[in-house]
């Protein structure tokens, strides 16, 4: 198991490397430099600009010393944001994307689940129907949907929450509700399919002639095989919440990563947009091996070597 | 283990999800993941409640977005202008409505006849941690600015006006003693100008020309703009800066005009959401919003309201034409889209906060200057230049497109225009939309047709939007050249006297607008603001649309 462990780490660095360079190449692509605005600069000042960030020198150059950079875990000087380094600017906003996102994401795995199981045991049921259908528009009404309404209702007409803003865990709730709303609907689906899958499996049957009953059944032995679906889309959910979502930050204006992730694409702020891109890209392939990790401890039959 | 009666569904998954794994032993593993998303809440929960809430500050006002530095060297734009005009103050500052100059650390100045020569009388004042503000300060900092190893300082050429300064930083010149800038005493600046520049004292209340302190500066490095360690000689400090969360100021106590400053404290937030900055001013989280909180679909609505300002501003936006293809390098046809466009429609359907179609690019309302006679809306003509040009009826007029960059009202704008032309002149026009950087891309490259541009004024004088045309200007982006119009602005540059200089600006523009049409002018911007003007102070409109922190009150 642990060998299994180590092996995957090691693998995430060729991983990181070859989305470094994809993301860097790309970057470089995109038309319109760091530089450009609409007030076009003098000659002089924008070779004086151009020196300082080392963008005068040949794209290979450039190439070496970012990939140096991030050897030593530093992610170089924000284009945009004067004076201040990618390193610092991640760990400015990072917190704030792990509180937001960890309540959303543990609120959609705690809704989720219950919804998903109490559909499948009364699959077909009224029941089912009305958890799916409330599921169903979680996964298609889209955030940028949600949160208005939500500020329509709780602040608005209610009165009761405050419109936006980093604060008091009231600042909080329209925020988290937003952003775990689609990912609800998500674990629920996914809940309902995996425990319908293994409610016809044979060990279910062999419970079944024992003479467990419905419940036993469902929770004592279905349970923890028909979360696997959900553990597997935990991975790639939990580094999605985990590292901002812009919408959401927006709509309430809050301080995390993924604002940054979007202006600095538009900005052509290279070293930030790349920052964030690799940040993204190390935080899902560390879920993703929790989440093959924790198959073992879920499934007996799941072996590593 | 048998099922208990009574126990329903859910209660029994609530008592699974948080069971100690004694109780149900064959539950471990969900067991222990239930408590990993337990674990998660509350860690969640607990970082969320370190974040205390403290006490907003006495006037909060929605800041735009984020500033990118707070350096004034480094700094372009509204936010950081904002901000900066709190915590630094130049020789020069503005008025309350922004438009006129008043002594700011000068006390008094004295121009020679010439014009190219200044004189400040520096007051004694000091820095916020008490030293005082020097005339050497002043040659520090412009220094600092011009200094090509400085890198970053996209507003050096606001200097550019001092003799040498240009050269200095191109690196031309080594020795900066040859920059036409001496502190015969430690309060007194002596500038020395390239050529006479009417605005010059504007130019010494602009951020680029703020003074800096250099003990700050060296100690600190690039931190040296951070809380705890920045000094400033503004009416206030910077005592918070959270990135993209907010900025607090407090009153500078060392300031030398402390009694005129009347706010304790203030925040400025970041909200880069249109709605969301409305939803807080409406709400009260916020005083003051500008028109970056102001949803356009409610400009109906809100324009009935006592607490929206509305004001002319020296802004213009316009679509730049690409002379360097057919059809738009004929005059004929450019002119023909001017006269078809019927901007009174944009402005009346589109924008609808009582904006003005414009038939220049110098907007009427800059000072001292009266713009030419521009084209006005003559569908009648428009057809007959374009039969004239070789396109009557619009036939056989080749595919061309608007270009612009992501923005709602850009896109309904171009829309519209889109309909008007068709149905003015029967000619089909695309419409081409680029983010923000592949739009500018695409501009300077001149890979366009008809290029979506505004220009706000630096400012107040018609220079800051007539210079912009001279041949092979950075921000011309037409192709377009006249000798002619070269000349104009060349000479209204060294001309003395003021009314005669105004002549050869207003010559240029008819070449501009009239003549030649490089550009098709659209409308002159107005300023929207959202205030309780019975509850706040200190807020006036002005064609700059400046409305410094200092001022502003609590009644």
């Amino acid at each position: 198991m642990l060998t299994y462990i180590l092996k995957r780490i090691l693998w995430m660095i060729p991983t990181v490397w070859v989305v470094a360079t994809l993301a860097f190449l790309l970057m470089r692509a995109a038309p319109g430099g760091p530089f450009d605005a609409e007030r076009k600069l003098p000659p002089s000042i924008e070779k004086n600009v151009k020196a300082k960030y080392h963008y005068d020198e040949p794209l290979y150059r450039q190439y070496f010393r970012y990939m140096g950079g991030i050897a030593r875990l530093d992610l170089g000087p924000s284009l945009k944001l004067q004076g201040r380094s990618v390193n610092e600017i991640i760990a400015q906003a990072l917190p704030y994307s792990l509180a937001l996102g960890g309540l959303a994401l543990g609120l959609a795995l705690f809704l989720g689940i219950i919804f998903g199981t109490v559909a499948a045991a009364h699959r077909n049921g009224p029941l089912d129907y009305a958890v799916m259908v409330v599921a169903l528009a979680g996964i298609s009404v889209p955030t940028f949907v949600i949160g208005p309404l939500l500020i329509i209702l709780f602040v608005f007409v209610l009165r009761i929450l405050p419109v936006a803003q980093w604060g008091g865990p009231a600042h909080l709730v329209m925020p988290v509700i937003t952003l775990a709303a689609p990912f609800t609907a998500y674990v629920a689906r996914l809940m309902r399919a995996g425990m319908l899958d293994v409610l016809n499996q044979p060990f279910i049957r062999a419970a079944r002639a024992k003479g467990a009953g419905e419940a036993s059944i469902i929770y004592r032995h279905a349970l923890k095989v028909a979360v696997l679906p959900v553990v597997t889309f935990l991975g790639p959910a939990s580094a999605q919440l985990l590292t901002g979502s812009v919408v959401v930050e927006k709509i309430f204006n809050l301080p995390g990563l993924g604002r940054f992730f979007v202006n600095s694409a538009f900005n052509r702020d290279h070293t930030v947009a790349l920052g964030v891109a690799l940040l993204y890209c190390v935080m899902l392939l560390v879920f993703n091996l929790l989440v093959d990790v924790s198959y073992a401890w879920l499934d007996p039959r799941i072996r590593y070597k | 283990m048998n099922r208990r009666k009574g126990e329903t569904a859910t209660g029994r998954l609530f008592c699974i999800l948080f069971a100690r794994s004694p109780v149900f032993p064959s539950m471990r593993p969900l067991a222990v993941s239930s408590r990993i998303t337990v674990a998660i809440l509350i860690a969640a929960l607990g970082a969320a409640g370190c974040q205390k809430k403290d006490p907003r500050a006495e006037f909060t006002f929605e800041n735009g977005t984020d500033v990118q530095t707070l350096d004034p060297a480094l700094m372009t734009g509204q936010p950081e202008h904002r901000i900066a005009n709190a915590i630094f103050e130049g020789l020069t500052a503005r008025s309350p409505n922004g438009a006129e100059i008043v002594p700011g650390v000068a006390k008094s100045w004295e121009v020679s006849p010439d014009g190219l020569r200044y004189t400040f009388h520096l007051r004694d004042c000091a820095w916020s941690d008490g030293t005082p503000v020097t005339a050497g300060d002043f040659i520090y900092s412009w220094r600092r600015v011009l200094d090509p190893s400085m890198g970053a300082a996209y507003y050096a050429y606001q200097l550019f006006y001092i003799r040498g300064a240009e050269e200095f930083n191109e690196g031309k010149l080594k020795d900066f003693s040859q920059v036409g800038v001496r502190a015969p005493d430690a309060r007194t600046l002596a500038v020395e100008l390239k050529a006479p520049t009417p605005f010059f004292l504007y130019l010494t209340s602009f951020y680029t020309l703020f003074p800096v302190n250099r003990a700050c500066v060296e100690k600190h490095g690039e931190l040296w703009t951070r809380p705890g360690n920045i000094v400033g000689n503004g009416p206030f400090l910077l005592t918070e800066w959270i990135a993209s969360r907010r900025i607090r100021l407090a009153r500078n106590p060392r300031y030398w005009d402390r009694g005129g400053v009347r706010l304790a404290t203030i925040d400025a937030l970041p909200t880069e959401n249109e709605s969301t900055a409305f939803n807080m001013y409406m709400t009260g989280e916020a005083d003051w919003v500008d028109g970056a909180g102001i949803p356009l679909h409610l400009i109906d609505l809100l324009r009935l309201r006592p607490d929206f300002h509305k004001t002319t501003i020296l802004v213009t936006y316009f679509y730049r034409f690409n002379v360097t293809r057919p059809p738009t390098n004929d005059p004929r046809v450019r002119k023909a889209l001017d006269l078809a466009a019927d901007k009174q429609r944009i402005v009346d359907k589109i924008l609808r906060a009582g904006q003005m179609p414009a038939a220049t690019l110098v907007p009427p309302s800059m000072p001292r200057y009266r713009p030419p006679e521009g084209l006005a809306y003559n569908p009648a003509e428009a057809r007959r230049l374009l039969a004239e040009a070789g396109y009557p009826g619009g036939r056989g007029f080749p595919r061309v497109s608007i270009l612009f960059n992501t923005s709602e009202a850009h896109k309904q704008i171009a829309v519209e225009m889109q309909a008007i032309w068709k149905e003015n002149l029967g000619i089909r026009v695309e419409l081409e939309n680029q983010e923000w950087g592949t739009y500018l891309n695409t501009e300077s490259a001149l890979d366009y047709w008809i290029s979506r541009a505004g220009w706000v004024a630096d400012y107040p004088d018609p220079n800051t939007f007539l210079d912009m045309f001279v041949t092979g200007g950075g921000n011309n982006r037409t192709g377009w050249g006249s000798r002619r119009y070269d000349g104009l602005i060349a000479a209204a540059g060294r001309e003395r006297d003021e009314g005669r200089r105004m002549e050869l600006f207003r010559e240029a523009e008819r070449i501009l607008v009239v003549d030649e049409m490089p550009i098709m002018p659209i409308y002159f911007y107005v300023s929207l603001n959202l205030y309780d003007a019975g509850r706040i102070g200190g807020i006036y409109p002005n064609p700059l649309d400046e409305h410094p922190l200092k001022y502003v009150f609590i009644k």
